[in-house]
């Protein structure tokens, strides 16, 4: 049974889709109720995972090995390291809250949910996959259900953001399949004796034929070629600067849950996948790049830090805030010291449920208001309100809400005691190890973060109260169901992280274990 | 001299026994004549059943031809083997989804429908011959073949004028580029003092030609092949026919015609200009070097058809340059000069059967409904008939190369070969049009789903039509999830038969 646990967890929720399908599009509220059911089923699974996960080995488990197509040695090869489980754990979560923070769609209910449903599913199987072939369409199979969930759902420039994501991330993708295919044909499995998508073999050095290895390609060297198309690839996702002007308009115009989605868990799958693909299959390579890592999270921090400082939409806002925090992952892991590269996947599971919460948030505002602004534009169709402040002394009126969104502003901006310090605090702590300066740079982002994060929050929620919205309602409880889970959590990791920390030690060690030696040694010098 | 005569004819005469496809479908055109001339009043059942009849029994014919040994028929003239039959099977097939695509349109003339199957079946023998052939002579007959009844049945809409300029535009244009082939085979006849295409490999292989005829000599032959796959710089009567052409004949020639000229293509330069090894599935191009000459072709015809696809408006035309775009990509395969390239163009063919034929589909079903191909006309589509527009998405996202669905494992397979071929160039080029492409199918997606519906009626079509939408449907997303049976069956139609001059020789003595 347990060896099926994996599929039940990829799959439980396209069957979901499947039954909503057979259902009337009229009866909404079993559809939700289906949506519900099996997202709660898998969270239930992840949950198990969770608890049942071996910490103390740095094996994959729960493994399922089955041949798909033999001619090409693709298999149907899943497991899980601790890795796989703190973001299967996140993805199954926001899944989850995900739902009932979809219950205000009024429009195509089942085509929604259907949609979201198979989206879970795309997500889940990423990040069990250990076929790089079975990988490959997962990656893909994800954006079909992304791109109409945010193209039919969507706010007013939904199909220029749906487009505009789809094109982006399958540009990044064929780059991917090549070095799928590149991969294919330069590795031999040492039990067949053939070539293989196995991403374990892969990882395995002694297994790469000469090409890979100090091969040409348009004259320059093999492997830094390959590592860099599968870098863009990933990049692409992160998103890393430059290939990050995708983020802003997808998240603005995604609806709430999909935005939740789309920061919480689309963005982890970029780091994820250096983390397993570019760092143990070409270490050499990796370890040569360490510098150019850092100096691309460092300008991610920097440059999402200050474009977030400017925005005048609370959700572009957070969308860059998104950029800037993942910079911190990317400076966290170029350091390939333990404290580094932990921090920087705790700062990938604590990012998910941060910004999760910061677009629940949002879409709180948003539902009530239809309207964003922290601040109204220049161009604001009433000229009237041009520069006026959009919100304003909030917190007297919707205390909850207000109490609420602290907890995130301030999990957002590193406040110690709630989970953001921690692994910022690590992925500082590793890097400054390794690049001094630009770790330095690097908490300019903490400094800049707490400027635009209090600053909204001040001119939304402070000062005198705005009397036109007087009439807003309070948060309701369907809205603190979806938020209250990710404050306990974003609370209790910031007191006690070990429950995140003691999975992925191990995990993380065995996949910069090619690594780290090197670096400590320049140092000593 | 009397003997040799002797011989020759029971050589022919054995030959018969494996060409039952080609017996039955001559047959079966000169019976449909018949028919449709004696029989008045409800011709129509009586031809459709007639027809699909005889391509059913064709189909386990060419199934059945499987079993035998490959050989070369007639003299050298056209060979039997497993590469040859694919190519027939993919006609038949294609040939009996369009007729039942010509049930459903009102392009086609209830009254003259038995000349619409007649026509069909011919550019289907012609098919047979083309993929084949090993004898430029043959080569030229059989392309002629499938070009003559083409161009009627592109022109079938007598009153119709777009249907006149099609047929007008397409025999001009096949007039020229078979005009330029026979000169470019005139060259190498000339240089090698033999049509037949392993003759001319011997030659090749054993003194050196003056190269810069050879090459002007493949180049023009070039014409032909490259007219009849519809790739730069060859192609520019497609989307007019396409567009001209009922829709029925369009959807049939992006296939049919399409994958029997790659056959023609890989055999023309994988015999008669390469030293190709069947067993280690490698070779060396002999004299001139094709492969770079074809790996540009094939890269302006993927970006040019992906880049003017972008502008269209009208679905039809939009088809017609995503299948010169196809062509690029199916060439990437033969320019590998490898059974993995040949296989992929053979998966990639199998695959573009079953997306561009239900592409197609769809197109004439909304066409009878609203009388446009307008991608504006598809607004809201996917609100008015969630199952249609599902379909139509299907393959849309199959021809852009997306998981799960064949589109994305033909894809896989062709850039495999290219990679492991080690032309890298080529693979980026690819992978990059492929997400170009992306733009414009995901247009139709998207007047389908995200913009408003020009009204709630949905579109009801036949339980006949919905059939044949569901199995190109279902052929779709089940070569995308498990496609080993299609892949092996192209694996195993990869040997190209190469032993014709010995063959020859036995035959003649």
């Amino acid at each position: 049974m347990a060896q099926w646990i994996l599929t039940l967890l990829t799959f439980v929720p396209v069957l979901g889709a499947v039954v909503i399908l057979l259902l009337p599009g009229k009866s909404v509220d079993a559809i939700r109720r289906v949506a519900l059911a099996a997202t709660g089923l898998c969270l239930l699974m992840a949950v198990w995972l969770y608890q049942d996960f071996d910490r103390s080995v740095p094996d994959m488990q729960y493994e399922v090995r089955l041949n798909w197509i033999e001619s090409f040695n693709i298999q149907y090869y899943m497991g899980i390291d601790g890795l796989s489980v703190s973001m299967v754990l996140l993805t199954a979560l926001l899944g989850f809250l995900c739902v009932p923070a979809s219950w205000n769609i009024q429009r195509g209910v089942k085509g929604y949910f259907a949609l979201f449903l198979l989206l879970e599913t795309g997500m889940q199987g990423v990040f069990v996959s250990l076929d790089f072939f079975l990988f490959y369409v997962f990656w893909e199979v994800m954006l079909l259900p992304m791109y109409f969930l945010i193209g039919i759902w969507g706010g007013p420039r939904k199909e220029y953001a749906a487009i505009k994501f789809f094109l982006y991330t399958l540009a990044g993708s064929v780059l991917l399949l090549l070095v799928m295919l590149a991969f294919y044909f330069n590795v031999t499995d040492p039990d067949t004796g053939k070539h293989t998508f196995n991403m374990l073999v892969m990882m395995d050095q002694a297994n790469h034929s000469e090409w890979l290895r100090a091969g040409m390609i348009f004259g320059y060297s093999a492997p830094v070629m390959i590592w860099f198309a599968m870098f863009i690839g990933f990049a692409i996702k992160v998103p890393l600067f430059p290939f990050h002007t995708w983020l802003p308009d997808a998240h603005v115009e995604a609806p709430t849950a999909i935005s939740v989605i789309l920061a919480g868990v689309l963005l982890k799958m970029g780091t994820y996948g250096i983390l397993r693909f570019n760092y143990p299959m070409l270490p050499d390579v990796t370890r040569d790049f360490s510098y150019f890592l850092a100096v691309i999270g460092v300008i991610n921090i920097i440059y999402g830090a200050l474009v977030a400082l400017a925005q005048s939409d609370l959700k572009k806002l957070v969308a860059y805030s998104s950029i800037s925090h993942m910079g911190f992952v990317m400076l966290g892991m170029s350091s390939f010291t333990p404290h580094g590269i932990n921090g920087a996947v705790f700062q990938m599971f604590n990012h998910g449920t941060i910004t999760a919460m910061l677009f629940l948030l949002v879409g709180v505002i948003y539902d009530r208001a239809h309207h964003r602004y922290i601040v109204y534009p220049n161009d604001y169709e009433d000229p009237d309100l041009r520069g006026k402040l959009g919100f304003g002394g909030l917190w007297s009126h919707m205390p909850v809400y207000g109490s609420l969104t602290m907890v995130a502003y301030f999990a957002a901006l590193g406040l110690p005691g709630l989970s953001g310090f921690i692994s910022e605090a690590l992925c500082f702590l590793g890097a400054f190890q390794v690049h001094r300066t630009m770790t330095i740079l690097g908490t300019l982002g903490v400094l800049l973060g707490a400027a635009y994060m209090l600053w909204a929050f001040q001119r939304l929620f402070m000062g005198p109260f705005n009397e036109r919205w007087k009439d807003l309602p309070e948060i309701n409880g369907r809205e603190i169901f979806s938020l209250a889970p990710l404050a306990v959590i974003v609370i209790v990791l910031g007191i006690y992280p070990a429950p995140v920390l003691d999975l992925l030690a191990q995990s993380l060690g065995e996949l910069v274990k090619d690594l780290n030696g090197p670096v400590m040694s320049v140092l000593q010098q | 001299m009397a003997e040799a005569i002797e011989n020759a004819i029971a050589v022919n005469l054995d030959g018969l026994q494996y060409i039952w496809p080609e017996i039955i479908v001559t047959f079966a055109i000169i019976g449909i004549v018949t028919v449709d001339l004696v029989l008045t009043g409800k011709k129509k059942a009586v031809l459709t059943g007639l027809s699909l009849l005889v391509l059913v029994v064709c189909l386990f014919s060419i199934a059945g031809l499987y079993d035998e040994a490959p050989r070369s028929l007639f003299m050298g003239m056209i060979a039997l083997d497993g590469f040859a039959l694919f190519f027939k099977l993919l006609i038949v097939v294609t040939t009996i989804v369009v007729t039942l695509f010509g049930l459903q349109s009102r392009d086609i003339d209830a009254d003259r429908i038995g000349e619409f199957y007649a026509l069909f079946l011919s550019v289907a023998l012609g098919g047979f011959l083309m993929a084949g052939a090993t004898n430029l002579l043959m080569m030229y007959l059989a392309l002629e073949l499938v070009s003559l009844p083409s161009y009627v049945l592109a022109g079938y809409q007598k009153q119709v004028r777009r249907s006149n300029e099609a047929a007008l535009k397409y025999v001009v244009y096949g007039g020229v580029s078979s005009g330029i082939m026979l000169y470019g085979f005139s060259l190498i006849y000339g240089l090698t003092g033999t049509l037949d295409i392993y003759g001319i490999a011997a030659r090749l292989g054993t003194t050196a030609p003056y190269e810069l005829t050879l090459f002007l000599g493949a180049t023009l032959a070039m014409a032909g092949f490259g007219y009849k796959v519809a790739s730069v710089p060859f192609h520019f009567w497609c989307p007019d026919v396409y567009e001209g052409a009922p829709t029925p004949v369009t959807a049939f020639f992006s296939v049919a015609p399409k994958a029997v000229g790659f056959a023609m293509l890989a055999r023309f330069f994988y015999v008669g200009l390469s030293a190709y090894d069947g067993a280690s599935g490698t070779g060396a191009a002999l004299g001139v070097a094709w492969p770079q000459l074809l790996a540009l072709i094939s890269a302006f015809t993927m970006t040019l058809g992906n880049l003017t696809a972008i502008w269209q408006r009208n679905l039809k035309r939009l088809l017609a340059y995503s299948s010169i775009a196809h062509a690029g990509y199916m060439m990437m395969g033969v320019v590998m000069l490898s059974s993995a390239g040949l296989k992929a163009v053979m998966f990639y063919a199998g695959a573009y059967l079953f997306m561009n034929l239900g592409a197609f589909l769809v197109v004439l079903l909304l066409a009878e409904k609203t009388g446009s191909e307008d991608i504006d006309d598809y607004r809201g589509l996917g609100w008015r008939s969630p199952w249609i527009a599902l379909t139509m998405s299907a393959f849309l996202f199959s021809l852009t190369g997306l998981p799960p669905t064949a589109g994305f494992v033909g894809k896989v397979y062709l850039f495999a070969a290219v990679v492991d071929g080690g032309l890298y160039w080529l693979a980026v080029v690819g992978a990059l049009n492929s997400a170009v492409s992306l733009y414009y199918y995901a247009r139709v997606v998207r007047a389908m789903y995200l913009e408003k519906p020009l009204s709630d009626t949905p579109v009801v079509i036949s339980p006949f039509a919905t059939g044949t939408l569901a199995v190109l449907f279902v052929g779709t997303l089940l070569f995308g999830v498990y496609w080993a049976p299609l892949a092996d069956l192209a694996e195993t139609s990869t040997a190209i038969f190469l032993n014709g001059s010995d063959a020859v020789q036995a035959m003649v003595r």
